[in-house]
């Protein structure tokens, strides 16, 4: 008996009982894998490898790589403080030399520029003036062009420009800077994207809650209908589904209007006109109307689910039409809600044609900076970094939502 | 109609419409009494359900009036009822433990919370769920859950129970043994149950009296006995048990006796319970177990040739179907006892019935 | 065999066929891809320039639009699937571009003589085609009486209130404070060259920030003065001129108007190089530049095509004399140096 235990147990063939079971799981495995490897890969080539790239732009110094390294060498043990001596000058020069030969100078000289303003026009014609040049002293070239090469403020930039990494567009991202002793806050003035985050974060927030209160009533109208008037109600809710964003967008333009039906109809009514286009009640409006069906949906087919013997039970215990629904229906339909307001809160924090359209300059969320720095200033690195920042942020959101309302308990249906 | 002063809910000519065109409870007169455990029995959409429903107040009637413990309940909203429910699919909360879906209705009654846990301990062996309480609805077996949902029910002791096709979902040997175990819940308790099935097995098991229903109607309120024994028509004759009919004209008619003509040759004596004058069609039911192979003489008024078409062994009994008069389809029940001819398909034998086992109803 | 001799028939004719089509002029690869700042402009463009050189070069050209979005080109240089081959830009796009190596060195001898441009337009990566300004606009029918002469009024809001449209950039609209707020014209970019300076134009900005209605495209400026959503607005020359010609009565401030130029420029990494120079020669040649000014309010810049000019059109370009009596001139070498540090307090502005 003892020897029995101990003994391996064996097929019918002779071969153990776990290699064969490993055996057949293997080939179970691999058809799973088979089944998702496509995906898989779709994923990893359409979102995760941006998402990678865009990590990387956002602390490369595209701009200068491999193109400062003479200076970058002899800045190197430069105190920061004081004018460079002739051996900065020397590699610099060299540098914009061999940059001007490859008609890279101005990216350079703008990368700069875009830390120092007034660099670009300074490199320019310095940078004329040595390519004529053999052989130095360079240095009294570029103090007589003009007397910003004695300001050491320009040189930590150009040493901090040729390291291969950066820190500007992650610091730019949270209003910060680097100055002459460390880190700090980037001037009233300029300091923007704390700002620019808050607002994004809280126009979401408050689509998210205004689609909520908007659509459960409607979603529970909808699960309870008889088919056929749910079916009419439902075409009302998808409608907006069929038009694309821009038609949707441009009409609220057009409702909203300060000449529009809307306050042509408050002249008729209170003799007054309000401003609605153009603001934050506009911005709030359209992304709403455009959202409700993404935060109904979800409801909607988790209520679909519960069935009506669950609040006639609660009544028939004796708790009253409100208790009922609150103790009974409502918990059921968490999982909705949860699953409705992700989905609306994740979309609203991408944003960008509807608050361009229909808001106000202070109503443009984070995607109009990320747009704005890859269409209009080339800045590449500026606009991945914002990108990530809300990449983050909204996975740290993510997280700490899952916290509270578990993932799993999520439902769409 | 007059109610009986132990009646304890009573329907008077209660009639109700869901789309106002017709009736789906047609004039329905039913007085339930207290303690009692009454069955309503009948096919799919007799409206039964609605019945129940209106009960519960989950359905106002149309027209008529509801009566529970002597007061018109017609306006009374469910809550207020005090009346317990089984659903056919349990309806139990999902989103809350057993503990918690039975402390429910003790917790909106403001009950104490060591009252509310005695109740719930009470409730929960009395279905044998004790180890239970602290799981959900989804990690308890159908059976399981439907005695959750009977504890539920039953845990705030109402005076009154319905029960919707409780044991529907279940398989028939849980099923079975349920009935078994409600029944003797009821018996303890002494709770009144109105309990809605369209199994007449069911019906028969565990009722004290059972209401057929048919096309929004009683058609006979009665013991399971009588019921089986003594169908009031042809419809409730069919529905309850095995059933042979034989449809013919009334030719003579004469206090408890009837003679009706069947086809060409027949002549047979029966009990008449639901037919017209001499010259009405009728439709004669007669149980299987009530005709005798080869009878002796003078023990049955009717008698006639039968050829054998078919023997189907049952155990305990054995089906033949065989012609008689012009029919095909008639069942006899031959018991496997001794003493019992030996029958051969093809043979023809004797078979033979007395007035009273053969009733002439209405015609079908 | 009759069936061998139909298809033998019917082949000989395709080959035939095909054979006719294949004549030595522009194949049916040869399409143009033209990028330009839509709207009227574009049309323009089109009527002037398009239709004329696909009839007589049987090319197809295909016509996109942008609102000087750079980066897109940047992206596809990147990818390295550039799909545009002529590119009209504004100055500081020309010059941006340039930097960027996102334009190609342009080789004359493939256009023409230097010498018959305004010298201003001739820059390494673009030539000029057209002189366009930003000027101020108003809806005559709002202001029968006393209406806004000069840029002065655009920051008037207690003679002349209501909204006022304003391009959503810092470039122009800091000049124009900083006239209004009493700096002349020859001093403007010592002044904005400053902190100070910068400082004083944001405050005078600042007075009508809460009147202004932000545009962002050329084609917008004259539609919110359209539809009543502001009082006046600054706008590209053009686009009024051509909203007066579809009957509306518009009118132009020509005061501190800030002229500007469009050129043609070829983006780097292009398929088609040579017939984008053919077209930028074509669009240059005097005679088909001076069509351009029929269908819209914007003056030639070759020396020859002025002279071809109707004097009844003339008298609204930009370039009349009468209109540059205070016009300003727009500085690159500042923008390009202080565009991006202005745009990121001016969004910050923007955003307060
Ligand atoms: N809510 C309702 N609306 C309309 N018709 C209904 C509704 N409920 C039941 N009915 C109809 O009423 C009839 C009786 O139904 P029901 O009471 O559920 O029968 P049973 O329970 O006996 O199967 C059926 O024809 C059914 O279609
Ligand atoms: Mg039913």
């Amino acid at each position: 008996m003892a020897v029995a235990e101990t003994l391996p147990s064996l097929t019918i063939d002779g071969v153990p009982l776990k290699v064969k079971l490993a055996r057949a799981e293997r080939s179970r495995k691999l058809k799973a894998v088979g089944l998702v490897l496509p995906l898989f890969a779709f994923v990893v080539l359409t979102f995760l490898y941006p998402i990678v790239v865009l990590a990387q732009k956002s602390i490369l110094n595209e701009e200068t790589i491999g193109r400062l390294t003479r200076t970058n060498e002899a800045l190197a043990n430069w105190d920061g403080v004081s004018v460079p001596d002739e051996a900065a000058f020397a590699a610099l020069a060299v540098d914009l030399k061999q940059a001007q030969e490859r008609r890279e100078a101005s990216e350079i000289a703008k990368r700069i520029n875009s830390e120092f303003s007034g660099a670009m026009s300074r490199f320019k014609s310095v940078t004329r003036k040595v390519a004529d040049m053999e052989s130095g002293p360079y240095k009294e070239v570029f103090l007589s062009s003009d007397e910003i090469w004695s300001d050491p403020a320009l040189w930590r930039v150009i040493r901090s420009v040729s390291n291969t990494y950066t820190p500007y567009y992650w610091l730019t991202a949270v209003d910060l800077r680097q100055g002459a002793e460390g880190l700090e806050r980037a001037p009233a003035g300029e300091a923007i994207f704390l700002d620019v985050y808050a607002r994004t974060f809280w126009i979401a927030g408050v689509v998210t809650v205004l689609t909520l209160i908007l659509g459960f009533p409607v979603a529970y109208l909808l699960a309870t209908q008889p088919a056929h008037r749910a079916n009419i109600l439902m075409i009302f809710v998808m409608l907006p589904f069929w038009t694309s964003l821009l038609v949707r967008t441009t009409a609220w333009f057009v409702l909203l209007r300060s000449e529009g039906p809307l306050n042509d109809l408050a002249e008729m009514i209170v003799n007054n006109r309000f401003e609605m286009i153009f603001t934050r009640f506009g911005t709030i409006v359209a992304m709403t109307h455009i959202q409700l069906p993404f935060t109904l949906l979800p409801i909607y087919s988790v209520m679909k689910t519960i069935p009506p013997s669950h609040v006639r039970a609660a009544r028939s215990l004796g708790a009253g039409p409100f208790h009922a629904f609150w103790k009974v229906y409502f918990p059921q339909t968490v999982p909705g809600i949860a699953a409705g307001c992700l989905l609306t809160f994740i979309l609203c924090l991408g944003y960008y044609i509807t608050p361009a359209l229909v808001g106000g300059p202070r109503d443009q969320m984070v995607s109009y900076y990320v747009a704005y720095y890859m269409n209009n200033v080339i800045n590449f690195g500026q606009a991945a970094a914002l990108g990530m920042m809300l990449l983050i942020i909204t996975m740290v959101l993510y997280w700490a939502y899952n916290r509270l309302v578990g993932i799993d308990k999520m439902k769409l249906g | 109609m007059s109610t009986s002063a132990n009646s304890f809910v009573n329907f008077i000519d209660v009639q109700k419409s869901y789309d106002g065109e017709t009736l789906v409870v047609k004039d329905l007169n039913l007085s339930i009494r207290r303690g009692e455990f009454l069955t309503l029995l009948g096919p799919s959409g007799s409206g039964k359900t609605t019945t129940l429903m209106m009960l519960a107040g989950f359905e106002v009637p149309t027209h008529g009036r509801i009566e529970l413990d002597g007061r018109e309940i017609n306006n009374l909203a469910p809550h207020k009822r005090n009346i317990g429910m089984v659903f056919q699919n349990y309806a139990l909360f999902p989103h809350m433990t057993v503990e918690e879906n039975l402390g429910f209705p003790l917790a909106v009654r403001k009950l104490p919370k060591a009252e509310i846990d005695a109740k719930i301990d009470r409730a929960l062996a009395m279905v044998q769920l004790s180890q239970m309480r602290k799981r959900r609805p989804a990690q308890l077996s159908g059976g399981q859950q439907q005695r959750v949902a009977l504890a539920r029910a039953l845990v705030f002791d109402p005076k009154l129970v319905l029960m919707d096709e409780p044991l529907g979902a279940l398989d028939k040997q849980l099923r079975e043994h349920m009935q078994i175990e409600i029944k003797h819940i009821h018996q303890s308790l002494g709770v009144t149950v109105v309990y809605v099935t369209h199994d007449q097995s069911e019906a028969l098991t565990m009722s004290d009296r059972v209401a057929v229903f048919n096309d929004g109607a009683i058609q006979q309120l009665a013991t399971p006995a009588d019921l089986y024994e003594r169908p009031q028509n042809s419809f409730v004759a069919q529905f309850i048990g095995e059933n042979n009919r034989l449809s013919g004209v009334v030719t003579e008619l004469n206090g408890s006796h009837c003679r009706v003509k069947v086809g060409e040759a027949g002549d047979i004596r029966a009990l008449p319970v639901g037919i017209g004058n001499v010259g009405a069609r009728t439709t004669l039911s007669l149980r299987p177990e009530r005709v005798r192979i080869n009878p002796t003489n003078g023990a049955c008024a009717n008698q006639f040739e039968a050829r054998v078409e078919e023997l189907i062994y049952l155990g305990d009994h054995t089906r033949a179907r065989v012609q008689v008069l012009g029919h095909a389809n008639f069942v006899v029940k031959v018991p496997n006892a001794e003493g019992v001819p030996d029958l051969k398909p093809g043979s023809t034998i004797r078979i033979g019935w007395r007035t009273e086992d053969c009733r002439a109803l209405d015609a079908f | 065999m009759k069936h061998l001799f139909t298809l033998a028939v019917s082949g000989l004719a395709a080959a035939t066929a095909f054979g006719v089509a294949d004549v030595p002029k522009a194949s049916a690869q040869d399409q143009l891809t033209i990028v330009s700042w839509g709207g009227a402009y574009q049309e323009s463009q089109r009527k002037a320039y398009y239709e004329p050189y696909m009839k007589e070069k049987g090319v197809k050209i295909v016509e996109e639009e942008y609102d000087g979005e750079l980066g897109k080109l940047q992206a596809m240089k990147d990818a390295g699937n550039v799909t545009w081959d002529v590119l009209d830009v504004d100055m500081a796009h020309a010059i941006a571009g340039c930097d960027e190596g996102l334009l190609e060195e342009l080789d004359y001898s493939r256009i023409g003589p230097k010498e018959k441009f305004l010298p201003d337009t001739v820059l390494d990566c673009a030539i000029g085609s057209i002189a366009y300004s930003t000027i101020l606009a108003y809806d005559a029918d709002v202001y029968k009486e006393n209406p806004p002469v000069a840029i002065m009024d655009l920051f008037d809001t207690a003679k002349y209130p209501g909204k006022r449209g304003l391009l959503k950039k810092p470039f122009g609209n800091l000049e124009w404070a900083l006239i209004a707020d009493g700096v002349s014209r020859e001093e403007v970019y010592d002044v904005l060259g400053t902190p100070e300076g910068v400082e004083r134009a944001f405050k005078k900005l600042d007075t009508i920030k809460k009147d202004v209605v932000w545009w962002e495209a050329g084609a917008q400026a004259p539609e919110l003065l359209a539809n009543g959503e502001v009082v006046m607005t600054s706008a590209w020359n053009g686009r009024i001129g051509n909203a007066v010609k579809e009957g509306k009565n518009f009118k132009v401030v020509w005061d501190h108007q800030e002229l500007d130029w469009d050129l043609w420029s070829i983006p780097v990494g292009t398929k088609n190089i040579d017939l984008a120079y053919d077209f930028i020669k074509f669009a240059s040649d005097p005679k088909n530049m001076s069509q351009q000014s029929k269908y819209i309010d914007y003056a030639p810049t070759h020396v020859d095509a002025i002279g071809l000019i109707d004097p009844e059109i003339a008298r609204n370009l930009p370039t009349y004399p009468e209109n540059m009596k205070t016009a300003i001139s727009l500085d690159w070498v500042f923008w390009a140096d202080n565009n991006e540090e202005l745009t990121k307090r001016f969004n910050a502005w923007l955003a307060q």
